[in-house]
């Protein structure tokens, strides 16, 4: 049953933004993430809307799968839309006892709430449309600049994809492992948080170490069959941008031009 | 010899489904030399100079205590020599901690001998400069599938070894297609390894090294991990790599019945070559081999004991179907 699990989440389907180059969805989101900071009012908010809408519906992915990213910061989103309901100070439109609401705070409220939302669904766009190894290549190709500055750009993207490869191998394992101490008595359900806490240890000592016998086995592995660094090293799969990404490098540079000439007329 | 030239599809694949049909008749007609075996032998006394050399070979672990100080020296191979020739099925034999697996580690400059010294395609492994020359011309396949298998795709994993040589990117991609059809894998391409049999993964690290382009492949118990069927497909896929493409193969083992199909057995006990020879000349001294704490096929075991007990039986008789002939032939008499 763990086997089955699919990392990351992304929602396999054959769409125009599916097939756009990783480097370009990373780009993409920054350049919306960094956009929604830019914009302060309700123009600037239906500028961004029909974007994300737009790319959104050129995915083909459900929308409710954007939705779920959201539950997450449910608790975050609350608090800030509560605090700056009430601690905004301006033209008072409704008060009872100490608290006090201002239009001010409202719209401040609706543009915080608004611009946190749109955060986490214009990045699930990203996710839900890329496969977990493209968007290592394509970090380690938008970063790859970083090399100048002796950040080693090739191992992290290395370092990742295998964490890719080997998260079901262990979970897998821990799967094994749990049933291999409960059948001795281990009892992992029962007790205050304390001895939950404790009772992992039996679970966890023998998954590091397996940890460490496999990736022990694994850089011989590697070394084996003439790993040596990226120094020297080709792809079997190079990321070449096509005219699509040119495209929609074009769309992207309309849409950031459109928000900075929003922000500047207002 | 590897063959650099691509590979026709059909061969392949008629290779590895032949050689289900061979094998069950390659027991009824051991005792003479077909058509293929004259043309290997042939082969095989072309090409004298030999791919894996090794002379007086030495390897010691020192055991330290916390303060560095030497414990324990501990020999894991104790002067071996070693010949081997281009095309050769090598089986290496022995039991838990007899020096094997370290021997196979220095025919990739995994480990470096203690005294000694290992050539691979002529090159001393010492040598720091042919280090890289050394791991492609053997290529390693280990015992675990699931930690040798480095991309979470097939076809990415078997693209690993040439994208690590610099192979450009096309070539890249006939070779992982000539590769994954040379293990009949190729319909797997796009799977994700975690969702293979053992079996599969493990032809999936063999393709992974074919692709590498080896002159000569080192399988480190390459079955330990596997069950029956898995077993039996992954030394089909070997022998057919052997016999098709004339890659040299070292298979390191410890099931008897792995090695009914090599040109030459090595026994191995306490870091010692203690007995070697075909595995028929091996097998006939069952009760040698009990002494080294291993097992003999069971039709072997069988032929043993029946002429133990007075049957008239040759000796070394190594499949199944090899003993039913025999037994048939002295009803009927």
């Amino acid at each position: 049953m763990l086997r089955d699990i699919t990392l990351g989440q992304y929602y396999p389907a054959d769409s125009v933004i599916h097939k756009l180059d990783p480097r370009l969805k990373l780009i993409g989101t920054m350049v919306f993430l960094v956009s929604l900071f830019l914009s302060h009012d309700w123009i600037g908010y239906l500028a961004a809307t029909v974007f994300l809408a737009g790319v959104i519906r050129a995915s083909r992915v459900p929308f409710r799968y954007m939705l779920k990213g959201l539950k997450a910061i449910i608790l975050i989103l609350l608090i800030t839309v509560v605090f700056n309901l009430f601690v905004v100070p301006g033209d008072v439109i409704w008060e009872f006892w100490v608290l006090r609401v201002t239009r001010q705070g409202l719209s401040q409220a609706g543009f915080m709430a608004v611009r946190l939302i749109y955060l986490i669904i214009g990045s699930s766009v990203m996710t839900l449309t890329t496969t977990p190894n493209d968007l290592t290549d394509g970090l380690e190709r938008v970063l790859g600049p970083l090399r100048m500055v002796k950040v080693p750009v090739h191992e992290i993207a290395m370092i990742m994809s295998i964490a890719l490869r080997f998260i079901p191998i262990l979970l897998e394992e821990t799967d094994k492992i749990m049933k291999a101490q409960t059948a001795r008595g281990a009892d992992f359900e029962s007790g205050n948080l304390i001895q939950k806490a404790k009772s992992m240890v039996p679970l966890l000592v023998p998954l590091f170490i397996s940890a460490f016998r496999r990736a022990n086995d694994l850089a011989l592995a590697m070394e084996a069959r003439c790993y040596r660094g990226g120094a020297g090293r080709t792809k079997m799969k190079p990321l070449l941008y096509e005219k699509r990404d040119y495209a929609g490098y074009a769309v992207l540079a309309v849409y950031l031009a459109a928000m900075i000439a929003i922000r500047i007329m207002r | 010899m590897w063959n650099y030239a691509r590979r026709d599809a059909k061969t392949w694949s008629s290779a590895i489904t032949g050689l289900t049909l061979q094998n069950e008749d390659k027991s009824a007609t051991m005792g003479m030399i077909s058509a293929r075996q004259q043309c290997r032998l042939y082969r095989k006394r072309e090409q004298s100079m030999g791919i894996i050399q090794s002379s007086k070979l030495t390897f010691e672990y020192t055991k330290k205590d916390e303060e560095g100080n030497i414990e324990e020296v501990k020999r894991a191979v104790d002067g071996v020599d070693l010949d081997i020739h281009p095309g050769q099925f090598i089986a290496i034999l022995g039991h838990n901690g007899s020096g094997k697996s370290t021997l196979a580690k220095h025919m990739n400059a995994i480990l470096l001998p203690t005294e000694g010294t290992m050539w691979v395609g002529g090159k001393d492994t010492k040598a720091e400069e042919y280090l890289w020359e050394i791991r492609q011309t053997a290529g390693m396949v280990f015992q675990n599938p699931d930690n040798q298998i480095i991309a979470s795709v097939v076809e990415e994993d078997v693209g690993f070894g040439p994208e690590n040589l610099g192979v450009p990117t096309l070539e890249i991609w006939d070779r992982v297609e000539e590769s994954l059809k040379a293990v009949d894998m190729l319909e797997y391409r796009r799977h994700s390894p975690n969702k293979l049999s053992g079996g599969q993964k493990q032809r999936v690290a063999i393709a992974g090294v074919v692709a590498m382009h080896p002159k000569c492949i080192v399988l480190d118990e390459p079955t330990a991990m596997l069950d029956p069927s898995g077993r039996h497909e992954v030394i089909r896929t070997v022998r057919a790599l052997n016999e098709v493409e004339g890659v040299t193969v070292i298979l390191i083992t410890h099931y008897m019945e792995e090695v009914v199909w090599a040109d030459r057995v090595f026994v191995m006990d306490d870091g010692k070559i203690v007995m070697q020879g075909t595995p028929r000349e091996i097998f006939s001294q069952v009760e040698t081999l009990k002494a080294y704490r291993l097992d003999v096929p069971q039709a072997t075991l069988l032929a043993w004991e029946l002429k133990h007990d007075g049957v008239d039986l040759p000796d070394g008789i190594l499949t199944m179907d090899e003993l039913k002939d025999e037994l048939v032939k002295r009803i009927c008499q």
